[in-house]
């Protein structure tokens, strides 16, 4: 037992190493040379003698092994992600912290709402299977699943912003002074409700589909058949004999989803100008902000490494037979 | 024991004309076909066939496990003189287990991995009235007697052998102290020599319980071994019904005779495996008459068109015009 999870941990840490390093590799081979680029690029002329100066200044004239990568790793294990282009003299680390809180309020909710609506809904679908809820459920999943979560997200502020002025459509604070935490709260839970809702809808798709389809593969099992012939009520064979087998293919799906709350969801982020890590990573794109994409990028990597290390040893607690 | 009359004490169990069909979107299909017979306490009763012949319905009948898409057709079975509510799923609630257990095939998948074996024994005594802590020492002492160590009761059950497994499966059948304990082909994913202990380990129980045993097998020697009575069933009907004796002795029924002549014996220079020509019918489309005769070596006129009875013939039944003095009664065909 104890050897497994030394085994998963150490699994974890090379992975981890080997996410810096193509990190690293990733931006050196990226056309363009950063120094120019410091200095405004094409636009305006420079000298070779101020390109020189600035890859001298910035360590780049040294060789990119082992010199480069070993200052990269040692800077990035002490927390140091270097400074943004764009956003000058700012640490790449302050402004992915500034970001992250809005980030996980947004994912995070909607993981919790879509894992509780999703893994609830497949499972009774797949308990009662070919039953009413069931066509509904499968039906509608495959719909959300299959729909681009930006393209519900602009529905929804078509919807419930523009048409019906429910909720604000963009943002995560009415503009002016709001006084009070309660009344900034929610404020902000108002502003936050519809981005929510277009990512929780697509992943409440996608637990529905895995959820359902464990269950059906459950129901036809053997000791279904043996808990039904123990004189078990339908209730007692779902909570005790069912429910536990059934979420196994459910905790790789959460915890694969859950390395993904940091990193932002992308294109619904930017429907709903929220300003979070998705935000911040198409404003890094759209100025070639490598230092920001960079953290972004390690921050993603270290945050599914540390998912699946969750799931594997969530893995072990479900299911005996892992632990061998 | 037999079946005849001359036992005096009541039938513990009775089959009554037993018919039951499956149901899917408006297609009925018959899957036994008045299947009738009496089994006392304490008595072994085979149930052989071949896959589709009804064998498992009728067993899965009696211990009150049909499946939703199933209907009782018509019939009855009655345990102790009363009828039982075969095809009402939670009124058969407390009678399954505390009356009638089942031996899976706990070699495969039967009992649930994430469970812990001793877990898994003791739970239909809790369900059927006993304290968690009463339960419990049940367990192990049903662990013990099935030959396994009660401190291997913390064990999983893919940290057991096939063999295991399946002793476990015994000792969780007779948790409740049932009356009738129903092997669904207990041996059949096992090797060799595990087949001769579970099997041993089964006779020797039954025995020393004095529960009625009904084998589901397609495994003859194993009826040899375990058994009192063997009933053939062909496409959803009983077609022979006897004495292990008579029976191994002198098979009635030509599929019953087929059955036998099937059995490599290396002793009397039958090497080979002699199959049965034909296929057995599909539940779609049954011939008419006696559902055996494209595949009987002695059909006859009648058979295409009449089914038989099953009759008393000698000290067992047979359903077969080659045995039948009494005039056939049936003109129905199976799917009418």
């Amino acid at each position: 037992m104890s050897r497994r999870i030394g085994a998963i941990f150490l699994r974890a840490m090379m992975t981890l190493l080997m996410v810096a390093t193509l990190n690293f590799i990733l931006f050196r081979v990226i056309p363009g040379d950063p120094a120019s680029l410091l200095l405004g690029g094409a636009r305006i002329s420079v000298t070779a003698e101020q390109i020189e100066a600035q890859r001298q200044s910035w360590g780049l004239d040294r060789p990119l092994f082992p010199d480069q990568v070993v200052d990269y790793l040692s800077a990035t294990v002490h927390g140091d992600f270097g400074y943004s282009f764009k956003f000058r003299g700012r640490h790449v680390a302050d402004l992915i912290l500034e970001r992250l809180p809005a980030t996980i309020a947004l994912v995070g909710l909607a993981q919790f709402i879509a894992i509780l609506c999703g893994v609830m809904l497949g499972v009774y679908a797949g308990w009662r299977r070919g039953g009413g809820i069931d066509h509904v459920a499968t039906g509608a999943s495959l719909a959300l699943y299959s729909t681009p979560s930006f393209w519900l997200g602009m529905l929804l502020v078509v919807i419930f912003s523009t048409a019906l002025g429910w909720l604000p459509g963009y943002g995560a604070s009415s503009p002016g002074a709001t006084i009070g935490f309660v009344a900034w709260l929610l404020d902000y839970l108002r502003h936050l409700a519809l981005p929510v809702f277009a990512v929780a809808l697509g992943l409440i798709g996608q637990y529905v589909v895995v959820a359902r389809a464990a269950m059906s593969d459950v129901v036809t099992e053997d000791y279904m058949v043996t808990a039904r012939a123990k004189g078990l009520t339908n209730g007692q064979m779902l909570m005790r004999h069912a429910f536990r087998n059934a979420m196994l293919p459910v905790v790789t799906l959460v915890s694969l989803n859950l390395g993904y709350v940091v990193a932002g969801a992308i294109t619904v982020e930017a429907v709903f100008a929220w300003p979070g890590i998705g935000g911040l990573t198409v404003e890094a794109l759209n100025a070639r902000d490598y230092p920001v994409l960079q953290g972004v990028f390690l921050l993603l990597g270290v945050s599914i490494v540390i998912a699946n290390l969750i799931a594997d040893l969530a893995y072990g607690l479900l299911d005996p037979r892992v632990k061998q | 024991m037999s079946n005849t009359s001359k036992n005096t004490t009541p039938p513990l169990l009775i089959v009554d004309g037993l018919t039951v069909d499956y149901g899917t979107k408006g297609v009925s299909l018959r899957a036994i076909h008045d299947v009738s017979f009496e089994l006392r306490a304490g008595e072994a009763v085979a149930l052989v066939g071949e896959s589709g012949s009804g064998k498992t319905t009728t067993a899965m009948a009696i211990a009150g496990l049909l499946s939703p898409n199933a209907r009782v057709a018509g019939g009855e079975v009655r345990y102790r003189g009363s009828p039982l509510p075969i095809d009402d799923d939670a009124a058969m609630r407390p009678h399954r287990w505390s009356e009638t257990s089942v031996v899976f095939q706990g070699a495969m998948n039967a009992l649930n991995p994430v469970h812990r074996i001793v877990n898994q024994i003791a739970e239909p005594c809790v369900l059927h009235g006993m304290s968690r802590a009463e339960a419990m020492a049940r367990a192990r002492e049903l662990l013990e007697l099935v030959g396994i160590p009660a401190d291997r009761g913390a064990a999983y059950p893919h940290q057991l052998s096939g063999g295991m497994r399946q002793r476990v499966m015994i000792a969780m059948a007779l948790a409740c102290r049932p009356s009738i304990v129903i092997g669904d082909e207990p041996t059949t994913a096992l090797d060799v020599i595990n087949q001769a202990q579970v099997l041993k380990l089964l006779v020797d129980l039954r025995t020393k319980f004095n529960l009625a045993l009904i084998l589901i097998t397609h495994d003859l020697s194993v009826v040899a071994e375990s058994c009192d009575r063997v009933m053939i069933m062909y496409s959803g009907r009983i077609v022979e019904d006897g004495s292990v004796a008579d029976i191994f002795a002198e098979p009635k029924h030509p599929y019953t005779r087929l059955l036998m002549d099937s059995i490599p014996n290396p002793a009397e220079g039958k090497r080979m495996l002699r199959p049965i020509p034909g296929d057995p019918p599909t539940l779609m489309k049954r011939p008419l008459g006696c559902a055996f005769h494209p595949r009987c070596p002695s059909a006859m006129a009648i058979c295409a068109t009449e089914a038989p009875h099953l009759n008393a013939y000698g000290k067992g039944r047979v359903a077969c015009h080659l045995h039948n003095s009494l005039a056939p009664a049936d003109k129905v065909s199976v799917n009418a």
